[in-house]
């Protein structure tokens, strides 16, 4: 058979056919061989049987430098890498699986797809199992028969790879042109009928073989290669050819300009004739056009088997250019000039951490304190990383990378952090963070792990996904003094909420942190924190972990800290409660079904000391003790819990002196009677009639008013009942006497016209402060007589004993809820206080139209005194509670939907 | 043809939506879970939504025929985490067979009912095959990223005994579905090559993909090209995207997944994405809307609906995509 070789450089290739179905290959980006693309370049640096070097680290499980090496192979232009284990020594299986599953974890080389390179099945199928893309077999053929070879296809196809069939079948490797186009047929027919292999996944390998080796046998390797791929592409449709091409010029070893231009002229023609790939290393090739023309000719000669003295021609050229090693410097290093900080960004941004330490060292020189190199120039780095993050222009894994390199940036600097730090200092508190069960994101968490290890707390890391049991079992085990819980996908947050259950059920009391993309400050206080009687707080990003891990910590700041972290929450769920959600409502005959669960049959109503009303008079100076100094302060916007706000790092030093300037002032409203304190209340025989109202008679009997009482309609969880207040008193068909009470009291008549007088002095301050603390005292006046009746008047508690603190938290038997507040919104009742009691008329203090109390600084409410009581929130309510309240009420519905706007649900 | 690659060149079929956010409705507690056969079972069951298939079967049941009711003509098996992998964090890996066989016999018992009803509009059983809760090619240890908690073999043991329980139930087609590691669906394409080929018997696969933010790919680093690559070496019925993200943060991925294959599209987002609650707000009406974009762009072959999604969005959807053909698909 006589071919001509075209050797016009200008020619296109003749074998392309503009029908051919693509090889499409995948690692985490696409690789899509079509007649368009050019030479699809195999990384071979990744070969323990082509590169000592990489042998020797594979051998020395030095993965990070094996790493590199295909790492570089990429960025040299590689877009497959050919992995190899062959060799004695090794555990091919153990080495192809570790090496994949490392480079599964960097994206920079993950990106490409992979081709499994072994002669042993077991290291491919091993290879096959740990590689998510479509990558390459290398290789198969009929060496051992077709049985093996069909079974090694299946399993192939089944795996989700393409193929590179050696031309090698039960007699040998094929070694001329006949042989090839016979052995690559044959195996073609086999995989595209009887496999069902998808043709264009089939990849060629007709042997590459040495030229110019001085015998003649050899003399047509190249041009016989060439020949064959030009059969297959015209004859074996949608079919690949590759070859492992410094085969060629393995007569040249040592002689890498000869070696170089036989690669380049050897692709080059190879190209021409239909090859689509290669293991080429990208690093030992010249560009066709740059060989010098002299080597060019004397190297084409040689690989078209132009003349008979071609190879001594060639060898003769080789001598002279012998040792004119070419400096092959990588270019890719460019980013080595610039400053410390963009040095340090692009190892971050990049996850590489070769010169993580030799820069983190630079940078630490050249800083005050090593910690500065941490929260400076890495944090800026971080930054980067967030930002591209965020933009979708990094993604995961490759954030995890960046987060390692930081971690290895501050192991290098803890050491000359803890020389830094004073002897005797130790750790600020130990810190388990974890990314919750279900959930693999964790950098958020790693990066406040990273900067809360930099204050000098001490981590433990956990990782992610993990199980509520070892979060629970380790933060016992290790005594953590803080919980850390990270989430970024929305299941996590029903961890959390476990988390807290859990916690709680266990009766442990280690306070907890919340992060992560998708947990919100809303989320913490409605969802978690209530679960859970220690501290859950949220903290929304790294930059304020460390305050509040101090804070949550430093026995200074704890109490008053986490308490102002309660209320806090508590208000934000009130808040959110009181908001209409997508939540399920009952009927108002359903909710008054599952109404607040009491025994009747068993409870006997406290009987009161005293039925009727009474005024009130009380001197000032006995309310003082009654006050509660925290809400003061916030009138303020100072905020924290008393006393410990005076304390404060941040507002103490404003709090001490504005307490100072109202006991003051409090000295001399009380010495000067600024203000006097008068109050009414009464006590009345009372029972619980149609469900949800409170029938009042007086001592006789004779019905005097009737309470209406709104009551909770959203769907509860099982077994929590719809609660309202009347709940709490004896259904009149119990036949059992019950009684309730109801008050006002207030301490503002005199303010007024003490807040004008500062003003004409031009003297806000003392204005404001005026009613602060007038507020304070109606406070405490109704705080007292709550106390005086539950001792005293009603008597129902004459034992007790409570602290100020223990008011202030509500630690008392009964409840005193005001309309207008959570447990009843409903203003309208107001006015019924004010009949039963003739407020106005004993004490004067009146109602505006808005049913706004005059003087403002006024308090009212009811009392109940069964124990069972309890505060609680309305919520919202449906349309037919509305309209029954109306009809109760005997207001028109659309009254009534003003009044109750807040709560009725939309 | 497959009686539902027919139905396939007729029209645009409607999968269901969520099953799990109608379970919880139920609000079903420890020991509706347990029911009288585990009430003595050692470990919590609450929260083992595939139990219920088991305990509770007339709720599943209830949540199948409302799909169908709301026009459905697919409904998926309740066995998202039927797998020994999934079963083990309730320590009821031997009950992976009767799990997959009862949830695909209960779909299917309502499937005829239907069927028998509307003869022309057959209805279908999708045995749902989830990711588990591993992945195969990321380290769940940041110090180790060349640990594996979980290995191809591993998910092929599994996944091939779900897939045999699910088939003997009377599944008619497979749905490998929230795909957030190629590596974890390979496995489990693996698995069904290996029953189709010990039972020579075919069934059609749907694949379905996750992308899980704004970079456009899937957790384990995937493009949408390269994941369509990587599942393209066994016939699928269809392939396409569910979960993570709403209607209209997958439109796009959509589009690119339909300029690179001529194999049948499917798509079920999500019911938006999850407010700071982790609940779904999305309308039945919006959702109706961004799906209407779908069609008038030609994407779709079957559609449905994932998280936060229920028989009312699915009514909608239905109704929309009845107004449309199917995305026309080149004989290759």
């Amino acid at each position: 058979m006589s071919v001509e070789i075209n050797q016009s450089s200008n020619q296109q290739p003749t074998t392309i056919n503009q029908d051919r179905i693509p090889l499409k290959l995948s690692g985490l980006e696409p690789l899509v061989v079509t007649p368009e693309s050019n030479f699809i370049n195999v990384g071979e640096r990744t070969n323990v049987t082509g590169s000592r070097k990489f042998l020797r680290l594979i051998k020395e499980e030095k993965y990070d430098e094996a790493l590199d090496i295909a790492r570089n192979q990429v960025e040299g232009g590689a877009q497959i890498i050919d992995i190899n284990m062959d060799e004695g020594m090794l555990d091919g299986v153990y080495a192809m699986t570790k090496f994949l599953n490392l480079i599964a974890a960097e994206p920079d080389i993950a990106r490409v797809p992979v081709m499994v390179d072994s002669s042993k099945w077991e290291i491919i199928e091993a290879g096959l199992k740990v590689i998510q893309g479509k990558g390459v077999v290398n290789s198969i053929s009929l060496k051992e028969g077709e049985e093996l070879f069909i079974h090694h296809a299946k399993t192939i196809k089944r795996y989700g790879a393409a193929v590179i069939v050696m031309a090698f079948d039960e007699v040998g490797q094929a070694d001329t042109y006949e042989r090839r186009i016979e052995i690559c047929k044959r195996s073609y027919d086999i995989l595209v009928n009887k496999v069902k292999f998808a043709p264009q996944d089939i990849i060629f390998d007709p042997n590459i073989f040495p030229v110019a080796t001085g015998m003649e046998e050899h003399r047509r390797n190249a041009i016989d290669f060439f020949l064959a791929t030009k059969w297959i592409r015209e004859n074996l449709p949608h079919a690949h050819i590759s070859g492992g091409v410094s085969n060629v010029s393995f007569s040249f070893r040592g002689n890498n300009t000869v070696r170089e231009a036989m690669h380049a002229a050897f692709l080059y023609h190879a190209i021409q004739h239909g090859m689509t790939m290669g293991i080429v290393n990208p690093e030992m090739i010249e560009v066709y056009d740059q060989v010098d023309k002299e080597l060019m000719e004397y190297v084409e000669d040689v690989l078209l088997d132009r003349r008979d003295d071609a190879t001594e021609r060639l060898l003769d050229y080789a001598e002279s250019v012998k040792g004119n090693v070419k400096v092959n410097e990588k270019q890719a290093q460019e980013w080595r000039n610039g400053t410390v900080q963009e040095r340090l960004t692009h190892s971050l941004v990049k996850g590489l951490d070769e010169f993580i330490e030799v820069d983190v060292e630079e940078a630490r020189l050249a800083s005050v304190k090593p910690i500065h190199v941490i929260e400076q120039h890495l944090m800026n780095g971080m930054n980067v990383v967030g930002d591209l993050f965020g933009s979708g222009k990094m993604f995961l894994p490759q954030v995890v990378k960046s987060a390692r390199v930081m971690k290895k940036a501050v192991a290098y600097l803890l050491p000359y952090i803890e020389e830094e730090k004073d002897e005797t200092s130790s750790s600020a508190g130990k810190v388990l963070m974890a990314t919750v069960k279900g959930d693999v994101h964790d950098i958020g968490k790693n990066i406040v792990s990273v900067v809360l290890a930099c204050n000098n707390f001490e981590i433990i890391d956990l990782g992610v996904m993990v199980p509520p049991e070892k979060i629970i079992e380790t933060a016992q085990k290790e005594n953590v003094d803080i919980i850390g819980l990270s989430g970024l996908i929305t299941p996590s947050l029903d961890e959390m909420v476990y988390l807290a259950k859990e916690l709680d059920r266990l009766n442990i009391n280690i306070p907890v942190m919340i992060g992560g993309a998708t947990t919100s400050r809303a989320h913490t206080a409605v969802k978690i924190a209530p679960e859970y009687k220690d501290t859950v707080v949220h903290v929304n990003d790294a930059s304020r972990a460390v305050t509040v891990a101090s804070n949550l910590l430093q026995p200074e700041t704890k109490t008053s800290y986490t308490s102002n972290i309660r209320e806090e929450y508590d208000k934000l769920r009130e808040g959110y409660l009181n908001r209409s959600r997508s939540k399920s409502f009952l009927k108002i005959e359903d909710a008054r079904a599952n109404k607040f669960p009491m025994n009747w049959e068993t409870y006997e109503a406290p009987k009161p000391n005293f039925i009727g009303t009474k005024k009130i008079e009380v001197a000032l100076s006995e309310l003082v003790n009654y006050i509660d100094w925290t809400p003061f302060f916030q009138s303020w916007e100072l905020h924290g819990k008393y006393p410990a706000i005076l304390e404060d790092e941040v507002v103490g030093e404003q709090a001490t002196s504005l307490f100072a300037d109202a006991q003051k002032m409090l000295q001399q409203i009380i010495d000067e009677k600024w203000f006097t304190a008068s109050g009414i209340v009464g006590i009345f025989k009372a029972n619980q009639v149609n469900d949800d109202d409170i029938l009042i008679s007086d001592e006789e009997g004779n019905e005097l008013e009737t309470f209406l009482t709104l009551r909770q309609q959203s769907q509860k969880t099982k077994g929590a009942p719809n609660i309202a207040l009347a709940d709490f008193i004896l259904p009149r068909e119990t036949q059992k006497q019950d009684y309730m009470g109801c008050f006002c009291v207030t301490t503002g008549f005199g303010v007024d016209e003490k807040a004008k007088s500062f003003e004409e002095q031009l003297d806000d301050y003392n204005s404001i402060l005026v009613k602060a603390l007038a507020d304070r005292f109606a406070e405490a006046f109704a705080e007292y007589l709550h106390e005086r009746v539950r001792k005293e008047i009603w008597g129902y508690a004459a034992q007790e004993e409570l602290s100020n603190t223990e008011l202030i938290k509500e630690a008392y038997s009964g409840i005193r809820p005001a309309p207008g507040y959570p447990a009843c919104p409903d203003h309208l009742e107001k006015p019924t206080i004010w009949k039963l009691l003739n407020v106005e008329e004993e004490i004067g203090v009146t109602l505006t139209e808005s049913m706004a109390m005059w003087p403002a600084a006024s308090v009212s409410g009811y009392y109940f005194a069964n124990p069972e009581s309890r505060y609680f929130g309305l919520g919202k309510i449906k349309k037919d509670q509305v309209e029954d309240y109306a009809k109760r009420r005997g207001i028109s519905v659309e009254k009534a939907e003003k009044w109750l706007a807040p709560n009725i649900s939309e | 043809m497959t009686k539902i690659e027919e139905e396939l060149q007729k029209r645009i079929l409607v999968l269901d939506g969520a099953m799990g956010t109608m379970l919880q409705r139920f609000k079903f507690e420890e020991e509706d879970f347990r029911g009288e056969r585990f009430k003595d079972f050692p470990h919590p069951l609450k929260g083992n939504n595939d139990l219920l298939s088991i305990t509770q079967p007339e709720a599943v049941k209830s949540v199948h025929a409302e799909y169908y009711a709301a026009g459905a003509d697919i409904v998926e098996t309740n066995t998202f985490s039927g797998t020994t992998i999934g079963m083990a964090d309730y320590h009821m890996e031997d009950l992976v067979y009767e799990l997959n066989y009862q949830s695909a016999k209960l779909a299917k018992e309502v499937a005829e009912e239907f069927t028998a009803k509307e003869p022309n509009k057959p209805r279908f059983v999708a045995g749902s095959i989830g990711p588990t809760n591993r992945t195969a090619s990321m380290s769940p240890d940041v110090n180790d990223p060349g640990y594996r908690a979980v290995t191809f073999d591993d998910l092929r043991i599994a996944y091939k005994q779900q897939v045999e329980a699910l088939m003997d139930g009377g599944a008619d087609l497979l749905l490998v579905e929230t795909i957030f590691d190629t590596l974890n669906a390979k496995a489990a394409l693996f698995a069904i090559e290996e029953v189709k080929e010990d039972r020579n018997i075919e069934i059609p696969v749907m694949v379905s993909g996750t992308i899980t933010d704004a970079s456009g790919r899937t957790l384990s680093g995937q493009t949408v090209e390269a994941f369509l690559i990587s599942m393209s070496h066994i016939p699928l019925l269809s392939i396409g995207f569910n979960c993570a993200l709403g209607a209209d943060q997958l439109q796009p991925y959509l589009k690119r997944l339909a300029q690179n294959t001529n194999s049948m599209i499917s798509a079920h987002p999500n019911a938006g994405l999850p407010n700071a609650f982790g609940e779904y707000d999305q309308t039945p009406e919006e959702m109706q809307q961004l799906i209407r974009s779908y069609l008038q762009e030609n994407l779709i072959n079957i559609i449905g609906g994932c998280c936060g999604t229920t028989p009312d969005h699915i009514k909608l959807i239905a109704e929309v995509a009845s107004e449309f053909k199917p995305r026309l698909v080149a004989n290759s």
